[in-house]
Formats: structure tokens, sequence, C-alpha cells
């Protein structure tokens, strides 16, 4: 579960994030949509502990993230726009890498099985800097639930991805999510956005100015409601 | 445990990739041997006894190819932004220094491996003798001590090629002075007892920058 409470983010002058509440319960998948600079990398990055906030509160399944994010850092699976994997190391030594990092028992059972769930098992002595984007990605997604977060936070996965690995992303996607995890993700693809989530945000001039559930939308609407909190953005 | 653990992991990622890519090492290493090989030029004409400037030519060589290094292994972590992969672990950020800490410190060793006898070739002076090799090892260790640290500081900024000699450079005047008067006065032949006051002052900065390191890295790392 995931607890946002008035959260306000600065930097110098520049109000990204102008008091942002929100709460996802436990398995809801919740996509966050807005234009560009609608505050949702950032609003992201405060949630996976990587920027603290100017004001506000943020609980993940009820330990505080601003006050203590070292408590629940374990507790939150993270995918950036960067890989966030190292290109000069093989895709098996960078799980085992994050592995060594997170503690796990049974490591080398745990990487395996996670290759396998991403289909990359027969690539897992290969450098990665050798893989093409879509592989990249998927190996990204195997570090971020390598630890088997019950918190998954994913912003913009599909950016630069062709629609095979763009479907092949979604396909290992729902089965994550159908695992019971609590699922944030932003994108500008507004049809996979509607497809995957069960609750629809949109997030404009650093508020959330849409809040609903993604079965009471279709693709038509959403492109409408987003316009309008692109032009309240732009404005 | 749990934290060593961290360090190592950490620390043979660094050696494993370096490894592949010789990035760092490569860099270290020409530099220095550059800097060596010019001042073998310089004062092969007018230097009548080298052991006076040869403490001074180790001493350069190593810490403005350490910066090379130093600056090297922190840009690859942030600039492909693999630094938040380590942020995003739940494990004391101290780890995270450490482990890049004995990283730069073992490619400056091994840096210092291959360049150690290319002086003796070069210069006809004995440096490979345990005690100066004592010297030039603690004052590795404190160079990489204070250097991780202000990398990590000067990677976030846009000048930090320029930045982290800045920084560096007037912390490390006590490793420096120590290293270099220790280094001339075993070259001259004296004996390692009587280096105890330089030896002495290289080991507390060590110990007290290992320690204010261990204590702020936390803080170097917020945003």
């Amino acid at each position: 579960m995931i607890e946002v409470r008035g959260l306000i983010k600065r930097f110098g002058y520049t109000v990204v994030l102008g008091g942002v509440s929100l709460t996802v319960p436990t398995g809801q998948t919740v996509v966050l949509l807005g234009p560009n600079g609608a505050g949702k990398t950032t609003l992201l990055r405060i949630l996976a502990t990587l920027l603290r906030p100017t004001m506000g509160e943020v609980y993940i399944h009820g330990e505080d993230a601003v006050r203590r994010p070292e408590r629940v850092r374990h507790l939150l699976g993270y995918v950036s726009h960067q890989a966030l994997v190292y290109p000069d190391l093989t895709a098996m030594e960078n799980l085992h890498f994050y592995a060594r990092l997170y503690g796990l028992p049974e490591a080398s059972r745990r990487v395996q099985e996670m290759l396998e769930v991403v289909g990359l098992a027969r690539r897992a002595h290969d450098l990665v800097r050798t893989f093409s984007r879509g592989m990249v990605q998927r190996l990204t997604i195997a570090r971020a639930l390598l630890h088997n977060p019950p918190v998954l936070l994913l912003d913009e996965p599909d950016t630069g991805l062709d629609p095979q690995a763009a479907a092949m992303l979604v396909k290992l996607l729902r089965e994550v999510a159908q695992a019971g995890r609590t699922v944030l993700f932003t994108t500008h693809n507004l049809t996979r956005g509607v497809d995957f989530a069960d609750r629809v945000l949109i997030l404009a001039g650093g508020r959330i100015v849409v809040d609903r559930p993604a079965t009471s939308l279709d693709v038509a609407q959403l492109s409408r409601l987003y316009a309008r909190a692109a032009a309240q953005e732009g404005a | 445990m749990k934290f060593w653990q961290a360090v190592w992991a950490i620390f043979w990622k660094d050696v494993r990739a370096e490894f592949r890519t010789k990035d760092i090492f490569t860099g270290m290493f020409v530099f220095a041997l550059l800097a060596v090989l010019i001042f073998n030029f310089a004062f092969e004409l007018r230097v009548s006894n080298v052991r006076q400037v040869l403490p001074g030519v180790i001493w350069v060589a190593v810490v403005f190819a350490g910066m090379l290094g130093l600056n090297r292994s922190f840009i690859l972590e942030v600039d492909r932004g693999n630094i938040e992969g380590l942020l995003l672990a739940p494990l004391d950020r101290s780890a995270i220094y450490f482990g890049k800490m004995l990283g730069n410190l073992v490619f400056m060793l091994a840096v210092e491996v291959v360049l150690l006898p290319i002086l003796v070739v070069l210069f006809n002076v004995n440096v490979l003798q345990p005690a100066i090799l004592l010297v030039v090892g603690l004052g590795t260790l404190g160079f990489a001590i204070v250097g991780t640290v202000f990398a990590a500081i000067a990677v976030n900024t846009r000048a930090r090629e320029v930045l982290l000699p800045v920084l560096l450079l007037p912390v490390m005047v006590p490793v420096l002075v120590s290293a270099v008067k220790a280094s001339a006065n075993l070259l001259d032949g004296a004996p390692l007892a009587e280096q105890a006051m330089w030896l002495r002052l290289l080991v507390v900065f060590d110990i007290i920058f290992l320690a204010v390191s261990y204590m702020t890295f936390d803080y170097v790392l917020e945003e």
C-alpha cells in the first residue's frame, strides 16, 4: 500500500509537485499519466526514496519513506528511464551483484529464476552491452523484481521499445501485477495505460487532476482528459 | 555481515568491469608513464642528484594519475545512472563508499606496481625498498580515502574534472608533505625508524579521514 499526503517538491523557486495526496491499496495497478514536466518522474523518485520531498508524508506499507527511507527500500522495485544495469557485466553477473546488495538468501536460484521469467536464461552469460534495448529493459525488470518487492514503481518502462518488445513487456508486467503487487507506472501510451491499469491518474501542474477507475474510461475519453490536462500544464 | 557483503560486491563489480574494459587503468597508467618520462628528459640535463627530485616525481605521477582514476570511477556510475541502483538498495550508504574506495585503492596500487620498476630503470635509483613501499602504500591509502569522497561530490557538478583537484589537493597537503619528506629521507639512506613522525602523520591522517568519510558519505550522496 502506498499513502502520499500533501506532497510538495520545489527545485529552487520552481514548484514541481504542489500538494499531491494519493492512496494506492495493495494489489492495485495504477497508471500515472501527464505531459512532460508534470512531475511524474519526481513523484516516482520521491516514492522510491531517491529524492526528499520539500513537504509532505509518504508511507509504503505503513513505513515512513521520508524519515526512515532505509526501512522501505527492500519493499520497493524501481524501473527508471535508465537501465541501472552495468553494460560490462553479463546479465547473470548484474543480477548476482544486486542479489548481494539486497542480501538475498539462495541468490543463485533466485537469479536463475528471474532470468527465466524475463526470457533471458539463454543469454545469461552475455555482456549486457551486446543486448538490444528490449532485452536490457527485460533485465531491468528482472533487477527490480529480484528481491520480490510488494511495490513496483515503473517510470515509462515502454520508452524506446519496438511494438514487439513493448508487447512482451506488457505481458511480463501483467504477470507481475497478477502476483498481487502494488504497481504504479507512468507512460505516454494512453492505450497501454487504460488497458493495463485498474486506475488512471493524470498529473498536471504538480497536482492530480484526474483520478478515475480505468473501467470507466475508453481511450477516446482518456485522450480528451489528457489533452485538457496538457493544456492546463501549458497554461 | 550484510554490510561487508555489499562492500565486497561493489568492489568486485568494479574490478570485474575494469578487467574487461581497462578504462581506468589504461588512462591512469599512460598518464603516469608520460609524466615520469617528461620528468626523466627534463632532469637528465640539469639535475646532478636525481634522488633529490625523485620523491616529487613519484608523487606528482601518482597523484595526478590517481585523480583521473577517481573521476572515472564515479563518472561510470553517474553517467549511466547506475548510482541510483546502488542508492535504491537497502544498505548503509557507507558500504558504497568502502566498496568504491577499495576499488580506487586497488587501481592506484596496480598502476604503482608497474610504474615503480619503470622509475628504477629510468632514474637508476632503487625505489623498490620495503620502507619506501610502505610510505607509498600509506600515502596511496590516504589519497584513496579522501579522493573517493571528493570524487563523489565533484561528479554531480558540471566542471567535475576541474573541481576534483581544486577540492582534493588542499586537503591532501599533509599526506603529500609526509610522503615526499619520508620518501626523500629514505632514498638518502636514513633509517625507517627516523621517519616515525612522517609515518605517524600518514597513519593518523588515514584513520581520521576514514572515520570522517564513513560518517559523512550518506550526506554526500544526498540530492
